[in-house]
């Protein structure tokens, strides 16, 4: 029953169909399986499945989209569960990521959001048109590891300048790794405005965000 | 002096993609969303517009709802055909359903030095290079604003890069960089200076608009109120619709036909709100996403088919089209931008496209190459032929030379052959020389394309605009500057 019940919650995020997933999560819950076991056999088994049928080419992104929407839903049943036992998820990082000032394009940059959540980083995700400042207060408050800038338009990405500048007078430079993407931004874009960091697409920002929290 | 524009019209050629029936059924599914689910206009100023013409409008979350008999009303007093009026009349371009002209892609942020070879930033002196170079080629109908002036600040690149394009070409201008009020107005003040007042402009408008949509079913502000200021000026408006099959429209291609029309249909009835019967047209450039990364495809079927399929709209609404062909996703001027940019500009000419954009860049409209610029002329070159098509009657079946020649002889020493051998076509990038000089030379295409491109920008130095013009138009540009603050 219990291996059937974990198995169930895997096979849900590996056949995109996250109501299930809340279904048997809800499930294992009532019959008393433990809240890490269920993310440990269950959810992650799932979401490794799914990451490898990614990897080798034969899964595509709604694939990944739509297992870690179920993985998300099913985290909101086991949270408040985890909570209550003193228990915490480890994490490889905290990010902190916006579409800067000026610019509401927002497909990217959500994409670049949910992989990272997908793949275990604590994500704060501010939105389109984020104010300098907001992005500052929220990298202060949570003590992110990671700021994401997102641009699209060669007019905003020199706000992705701004922003590091304002990092660097608010004191906080050393403390947050600065990833930047978007069109028209490239690797000697992030160079010139001291970024630690650029991507071309989703799965390069969530190889490039690991190696900036191990390095 | 530039030479005669070489355009496409009369194509025996065409390609059936859409029924009258399947049009219908994407219209009335257009208005059914524009209606009932409705548009983001995040601008008070085209909110208020919208609502005093009839749209439901939901405030808060700044969505129109317009009922479909209404946009249809606005959308019939555009004007069907008009002329794209250039600084030198004979470059004038008649948007008359009979023309497919082609202009350069934009707006690259990287250049490959053409002398160098280096990949770097784009400035404004190499906006006007190109611009020079755009000028040079008798393919080159238009000119969008190929590449940004990065030296420039954002605050007034736009109206850097018009001036820029001004300076050393004539031939009519499309930009596609002013996405706010400031900078339209003062780039219609400077187009105005150009051609002798605002009324003239109205008569002979030497600049149009392109505007973004935001897919899915959003605009941006700012583009909507420059497009309201251009359309009060008389200059020809169009919103390019960008939807992406599979992330930000429908992962069918009728469904993205769907979500793309109603931002465009959407935002140009708004333009005949505020300025009835202005000339807009449809812009558009949809794809598919590459689902495996997300990334921006810039080529494959789908762009192709939108490309022949988008134009069948803009005839059903009786406007004119602007579509992005040609800009291949590719790295390099290799195998993947000849397949791209041949098939892409193919399809879009085959219902006879009015516009097409755009030659010159690569990786998806970030790198300008001159290769490639000087290859994707000659793919113009080559379908221009093309759409000829094969003309059948006594002359062309030349049954009275086939008789004189009889089993046997050569066709050569005919004067028959002579009168039309120039109808057939020449390549400059091709290589047809023998097997045994290319073993000796190893060059091709590339270092032809490459050669040319030099030998343009060294040599082809058209007659400046004139330095008391220029003055005025910097001086309108400083005082956008300042108003900026």
């Amino acid at each position: 029953m219990n291996e059937e019940i974990l198995k169930n919650i895997a096979d849900s995020l590996v056949n995109g169909e996250p109501d299930d997933s809340v279904k048997y999560t809800q499930q294992a819950l009532e019959i008393g399986l433990e809240p890490m076991q269920i993310i440990r056999d269950g959810l992650m088994v799932g979401m490794n499945v799914v990451g490898d049928y990614f990897a080798r080419g034969d899964y595509f992104l709604p694939d990944l989209i739509i297992a870690a929407d179920g993985m998300k839903r099913a985290m909101e049943l086991l949270e408040p569960e985890l909570v209550k036992r003193e228990q915490r998820l480890e994490t490889p990082g905290v990010v902190v990521i916006g579409t800067v000032k000026g610019d509401i394009h927002e497909i990217g940059k959500s994409l670049v959001a949910t992989m990272l959540s997908a793949n275990g980083f604590k994500v704060y995700d501010l939105g389109v048109d984020v104010p300098t400042e907001n992005f500052i207060a929220k990298v202060k408050e949570t003590h992110a590891d990671i700021l994401g800038l997102s641009a699209l338009l060669t007019t905003t990405m020199v706000v992705q300048r701004e922003v590091i500048q304002a990092l660097v007078q608010a004191n906080m430079r050393e403390r947050v790794k600065v990833m930047v993407g978007g069109a028209p931004v490239s690797q000697s874009w992030a160079q010139e405005i001291g970024a630690d960091g650029y991507a071309e697409d989703a799965m390069g920002a969530v190889k490039l965000a690991r190696t900036l929290v191990s390095g | 002096m530039s030479k005669a524009i070489k355009s496409i019209s009369n194509p025996k050629l065409r390609v059936d993609i859409l029924s009258e029936d399947e049009v219908r059924q994407i219209h009335n599914s257009t208005l059914e969303v524009i209606e009932s689910v409705g548009v983001r206009f995040p601008s008070r100023k085209a909110l208020e517009v919208l609502e005093a013409h009839g749209a439901k409008v939901d405030g808060e979350r700044m969505i129109a709802k317009i009922p479909g008999d209404i946009v249809e009303k606005y959308l019939a007093m555009a004007p069907e055909t008009y002329t794209l009026a250039a600084l030198d009349e004979s470059l004038d371009l008649p948007l008359d359903g009979n023309h497919s002209y082609l202009g350069t892609d934009g707006c690259g942020v990287e250049i490959i030095d053409a002398f160098t070879g280096e990949l770097r930033r784009t400035t404004k002196k190499d906006l006007v290079d190109v611009s020079r170079v755009a000028d040079y080629l008798e393919e080159i109908a238009f000119h969008w604003v190929a590449i940004s002036a990065q030296d420039y600040p954002a605050e007034v690149r736009s109206l850097h890069e018009l001036e820029a394009v001004w300076q050393v070409s004539k031939k009519h201008v499309q930009t596609e960089s002013i996405v706010n009020a400031r900078e339209m107005k003062a780039a219609v003040e400077m187009a105005a200076l150009l051609v002798g007042g605002t009324e003239a402009l109205c008569q002979r408008p030497i600049l149009s608009i392109m505007q973004c949509t935001l897919s899915p079913l959003c605009h941006d502000g700012g583009s909507l109120e420059a497009g309201m200021i251009a359309a009060q000026a008389g200059l020809p408006v169009g919103f390019m619709t960008m939807a992406s099959a599979g992330s930000n429209a429908p992962i069918t291609l009728a469904g993205t036909l769907v979500v793309g029309n109603a931002e465009v249909l959407s935002a140009l009835c708004l333009m005949e709100m505020v300025a009835p019967g202005c000339p807009v047209f449809y812009a558009a450039a949809q794809t598919a996403t590459d689902l495996r990364t997300g990334a921006y495809t810039g080529g494959g079927p789908e762009d192709f088919l939108f490309g022949a399929a988008t134009n069948v709209l803009a005839d059903f609404y009786k406007i004119p089209l602007s579509m992005g062909a040609f800009a291949t996703g590719a790295k390099e001027p290799d195998w993947q931008a000849a397949v791209d940019n041949s098939l892409s500009a193919f399809m879009a000419v085959s219902t006879l496209s009015d516009m097409l954009l755009g030659a010159g860049l690569l990786h998806g409209s970030r790198i300008l190459s001159y290769e490639m610029l000087l290859m994707d002329a000659e793919i113009w070159s080559l379908l221009e032929n093309m759409f000829h098509g094969i003309v059948v009657n006594e002359e062309t079946l030349a049954l009275d030379v086939i008789r004189a020649v009889g089993p046997g002889g050569t066709y050569l020493s005919q004067k028959h052959t002579r009168a039309h051998m120039r109808e057939r076509w020449m390549p400059r990038l091709m290589d047809r020389r023998p097997y045994e000089i290319w073993q000796r030379e190893r060059d091709g295409a590339r270092q032809w394309a490459l050669a040319k491109a030099q030998q343009i920008l060294r040599e082809y130095h058209p007659q400046p605009l004139e330095a008391s013009l220029q003055r005025e138009l910097e001086k309108i540009i400083a005082s956008a500057s300042i108003e900026q603050g």
